[in-house]
């Protein structure tokens, strides 16, 4: 479920706050973020970040201040906001100026300008992992755990001890070998040098992580497919249970009343229906709820069958999108229907709704025992009173029509106020 | 229900258990003459017998009921048809109605019920399930500023307010015998009223009809 609208643009509005996603994520779900705030690819937004982290280090600090200051999808709370109390890690990341320090009088030395022009950045971002690392929330941290610990054991585990020793020798002398050739003003040919060296390098670099990148990528991938599995799965049940199965128990306890059995397999049947086809669970008339008319009735029809176990005959003419004043006449109607499935004493009720151009109207019917409008027990004359009272307050009208032994018809009507695009 | 003749009834369902339940449901009130599970056996069975009402399935292979229907109506007028339907999608509904359906019932319709829908098919009346009513009244509901292209012929494009009522109280739930009292008219005049809809249903060229939108519309 959650996938389909994971790249569609805006979904959190083009105003709102970014969160870093939980399941477009390779570090930290920054890239996601920004992907579903521009509804863009994510991978995209990956390449196109990392390539700005290559062409000057501000890319990496950015992406770990960005760390720091974006929550989470689902929570509020920024891992920057619990780093401002934490003063150990805070001291730590000041510590690291120094050893910055040295490093870019090292490179002055050797007149390598990439390590100066590279410095700052690095800084920020060596302050700003060791701030995530110390405030993170547990699985995040478990995973830089992990991370890390892949990297300290570089590679399968399964290679030989002398494949291993050989593979980091290469990789250090290949690293090694282009901060030379880079630094080094020996070659005439000034363009080839960087080039040369930055090869070299990042040929040192791939040998010598390349393996610990693989088996995170790998990693990844598989942890990602679980959660989504997972979640399919847990979704599916629920729903099964839900619906199916409980279905199914109460069709076992009612085996002997053919009409209950019927009741029970048709409601299902339209509950079903409407999950696979509608992709909708049953909900409620809020905002999350039915957009338009019909589908309100028929949330009524499934609803009350499903709660009272009488069959609710729904018939909807026109349709139109539900307003503050057809949400109260569908909460007023199924009042009326949750009385007459309770009440009535039969085993169907009718709706009717019409939609026209200037008003709405819906009848509620059930051919039950009835009763005197005039001699209302006090509890139902409270229910009528909330259809009545709910219905005004809406400038509509309700009309309870009732013949003792005859049946009850409720009929409600809300003028339409005429919205046109 | 004994002193006329029981009608005599075909069945055509492609499903068995359906077929089954359907005669069961009917009892001794009507006589079956035969059944089909698939159109041409249906359409070979149904000329050789000739019942007086055919419950018929809308979704069939091979052609559905439509195919009976128009195979049969030519050469023999005076059968009726009454379509069975487990979907409500009203371009089906509406299609079998205009190739000739005397009525539309749903099959979660009641044994007495499908027995009264039987009688009055039998007897030449249309019979009209409340979500019918309901496609009917959107079918020709009047929509402001969304004219129909073309001249509308009053006599067989729109409803008259006599009808419309007497459809909205099918819709509503309604016997005949509680419309008849409702509207202090004679049940044979409300069966009249739903014969002339049915036949308007079935000639009009209002464009609701012909071309059915799928998707319901928004007014």
């Amino acid at each position: 479920m959650r996938d389909e609208r994971a790249y569609r643009p805006g979904r959190h509005g083009k105003r709102g706050r970014l969160y870093r996603s939980r399941e477009e994520r390779m570090i930290a779900g920054i890239a996601g973020a920004i992907a579903l705030r521009r509804g863009r690819d994510p991978t995209v937004v990956r390449v196109v970040l990392v390539l700005l982290g290559l062409v000057s280090g501000f890319g990496v600090a950015v992406y770990l201040v960005a760390w720091l200051l974006l929550p989470r999808e689902g929570s509020t709370e920024t891992i920057g906001s619990r780093a401002l109390s934490d003063r150990q890690g805070i001291t730590l990341a000041l510590s690291l100026i120094p050893a910055f320090v040295v490093v870019l009088l090292l490179g002055s030395a050797l007149h390598a300008s990439f390590v100066s022009s590279w410095g700052l950045p690095l800084l920020i971002g060596a302050a700003g992992l060791v701030l995530v690392y110390r405030n993170a929330e547990e699985d995040e941290r478990a995973w830089l755990d992990n991370s890390v610990r892949a990297l300290l054991q570089l590679g399968p585990e399964h290679h030989s001890r002398r494949a291993f020793l050989a593979r980091i020798g290469a990789g250090v002398v290949a690293f090694v070998f282009g901060v030379v050739v880079i630094s080094d003003a020996g070659l005439s040919r000034s363009w080839l040098r960087p080039l040369v060296g930055t090869l070299l390098m990042i040929a040192g670099t791939v040998v010598l992580l390349g393996p610990w990148w693989l088996r995170l990528g790998l990693d990844l991938l598989r942890e990602r497919q679980a959660r989504i599995r997972a979640e399919e799965r847990a979704d599916m049940a629920a729903r099964v249970h839900d619906s199916v199965l409980q279905t199914l128990a109460m069709i076992q306890r009612s085996a002997d009343q053919p009409q209950e059995v019927a009741r029970l397999a048709r409601a299902q049947e339209r509950e079903l229906r409407s999950w696979l086809f509608e992709g909708r669970a049953p909900g409620s008339f809020g905002a999350e709820g039915p957009a338009t008319l019909a589908a309100g009735v028929e949330q009524i029809e499934r609803e009350v069958e499903a709660a009272h176990g009488v069959a609710v005959d729904a018939v909807t003419v026109g349709d139109a999108p539900l307003d503050e004043e057809l949400r109260a006449l569908l909460a007023a109607g199924r009042e009326a229907t949750v009385n007459a499935a309770k009440w009535s004493g039969t085993s169907s009720v009718s709706i009717y709704v019409e939609a026209e151009p200037k008003r709405v109207s819906m009848f509620v019917r059930d051919r039950g025992a009835g009763f005197d409008p005039d001699a209302i027990a006090e509890d139902r004359k409270g229910i009528a009173e909330s259809i009545h009272g709910r219905m005004r307050r809406h400038g509509g009208t309700a009309v309870v029509r009732s013949v003792l032994g005859e049946g009850t018809e409720v009929e409600l009507s809300v003028p339409r106020q005429p919205v046109r695009p | 229900m004994n002193q006329p003749a029981k009608p005599r009834v075909f069945l055509v369902d492609d499903h068995h258990l359906f077929r089954a339940g359907v005669r069961s449901g009917l009892g001794d009130a009507v006589i079956v003459v035969g059944e089909a599970d698939e159109v041409s056996a249906a359409i070979e069975l149904i000329e050789e017998r000739l019942p007086d009402v055919v419950l018929l399935d809308v979704h069939m292979p091979g052609g559905g009921g439509r195919a009976v229907i128009e195979a049969i109506k030519p050469n023999h007028p005076e059968v009726s048809f009454l379509a069975l339907s487990v979907s409500d999608a009203p371009e089906d509904v509406i299609a079998v109605i205009r190739s000739g359906a005397r009525g539309y019932v749903t099959k979660t319709i009641s044994g007495p019920e499908l027995i009264d829908a039987v009688l009055r098919v039998a007897e030449g009346d249309a019979v009209f399930s409340p979500r019918l009513a309901g496609f009917v009244l959107d079918a020709f509901a009047s929509m402001p500023g969304v004219e129909v292209p073309g001249p509308l012929d009053p006599e067989l494009d729109t409803l008259s307010p006599r009808e419309r009522e007497v459809l909205r109280l099918i819709a509503r739930g309604y016997t005949y015998k509680e419309i008849a009292r409702e509207l202090t008219i004679s049940v044979k005049t409300v069966e009249s009223h739903v014969s002339a809809v049915l036949r308007k249903l079935q000639l009009s060229t209002r464009h609701e009809l012909t071309r059915w939108a799928t998707e319901r519309r928004l007014i």
